[in-house]
């Protein structure tokens, strides 16, 4: 991969974190959306198995893209950058 | 045989033989005095084991306040099993217009308005609402039964729409209502394989709706939040849970505010016998004819 290429992704994956934090915010699941650390892990931090599926959902119209069945876990949803990550593999190189 | 037809042959062969009395709807039947006899050894058998935990029985009709199924977070896990009761609530002339939607053949349901009870989803569900606040004792332990409502129509004899359970329920600390369902686990399988059903533990999820139930599902078994006891009943591939054991964690606690004397949310556990199918189970395992049974099973559920 070129160093334009890894440039690109940073920045793409910096803009699908943003939008992750902001959607946990509107849903104020928790109360430091905009702060949490992007390794922190988001169910000791206080997020419901509901509140996880709500995120789920409202993830999914946010970026316009479908988890596959065996993303639908406990895992993929344990922290920003946990999430960040498999969303930007479901939207590929942009 | 495939599975279908097991379980439409058993059906018929319940009905013939007369213990079941059909109703005309998928997975509603009535009971002869002989099949009801049978759920009533089971109940008795089951809630032997009760009075050893100290258990107070409740009792509960089958209907609950509808509040209690928005605050548990039913509707979002099992919207499609919910049983929400209505009625005619409009003037004389809306009343007509009822009645011509019935004599027409039409939906008459948007003539009828949401009363404030629901079918009861789950035997424990009244129950919590009653404890909110600080618990008596470390732990506290319910014995109760009532019929249930599923909305899931099915030709399974085991599946049915409006069945009972016996549950115990199990109040206190995250510890205490684990260790409290592990010790049912072992003696509902001892009490089970008594009366001469091939049983085993199985780890176990809850049908939650959609593709967000996809997750609550991996959860609860990555969690080990319920276990069932099953038995082959139209199929031994795919045998029929007869009971079932569940954490809930602090969902109840949080939900209906139940706290433990320490002050920290109380953490809970159900366990239920499935009455009807832990009758069919014997129905199934010793066949249609009681007299044919194997004398200790009779003994058991004739004590």
């Amino acid at each position: 991969m070129t160093a334009a290429a890894v440039g690109s992704l940073e920045v793409q994956i910096d803009h699908v974190e943003q939008t992750v934090r902001s959607v946990l915010a509107r849903l104020a699941i928790l109360a430091d959306a905009a702060s949490i650390d992007t390794d922190r892990d988001l169910y000791d931090a206080g997020m419901t198995s509901h509140a996880s599926v709500k995120f789920m959902l409202a993830l999914e119209d946010a970026f316009d893209v479908e988890f596959p069945d065996e993303l639908l876990k406990r895992e993929t949803f344990g922290s920003i950058g946990v999430i960040a990550a498999a969303i930007g593999k479901l939207l590929g190189p942009r | 045989m495939d599975m279908d037809a097991a379980e439409q042959d058993f059906s018929r062969a319940l009905v013939d033989e007369g213990w079941w009395l059909a109703s005309g709807i998928a997975g509603l039947y009535g009971w002869t005095h002989a099949f009801e006899s049978l759920v009533q050894s089971v109940d008795r058998l089951a809630n032997a084991f009760a009075a050893q935990d100290g258990a107070q029985p409740v009792h509960f009709p089958p209907v609950l306040n509808r509040e209690v199924l928005v605050r548990s977070g039913y509707m979002q896990s099992f919207p499609d099993l919910c049983g929400s009761v209505h009625s005619f609530r409009g003037s004389d002339a809306e009343h007509q217009a009822l009645m011509a939607a019935m004599e027409a053949g039409e939906d008459w349901g948007p003539h009828l308005a949401q009363t404030a009870v629901a079918l009861t989803p789950a035997v424990c569900y009244p129950l919590y609402p009653t404890l909110a606040g600080t618990l008596g004792r470390d732990e506290v332990v319910f014995s109760l039964s009532s019929y249930v409502f599923r909305h899931e129509p099915s030709q399974d004899p085991a599946r049915l729409q409006a069945f009972r359970m016996r549950e115990n329920v199990c109040l206190g600390s995250a510890d205490a209502v684990r260790s409290w369902r592990q010790a049912w686990m072992d003696r509902a399988q001892g009490l089970l394989a008594a009366l001469g059903l091939s049983v085993s533990l199985a780890v176990a999820n809850d049908p939650f709706f959609g593709r967000g139930g996809r997750m609550l599902r991996a959860n609860q078994r990555q969690d080990e939040g319920k276990f069932e006891i099953v038995c082959p009943i139209c199929s031994t591939a795919h045998p029929t849970a007869i009971a079932s054991f569940n954490y809930h964690q602090d969902k109840f606690g949080v939900a209906f505010g139940i706290r433990q004397r320490n002050g920290e949310v109380a953490h809970s556990a159900c366990i239920g016998f499935g009455l009807e199918r832990c009758a069919l189970a014997i129905l199934r395992t010793h066949g249609l004819d009681r007299a044919r049974w194997p004398a200790i099973v009779r003994r058991q559920l004739e004590a």
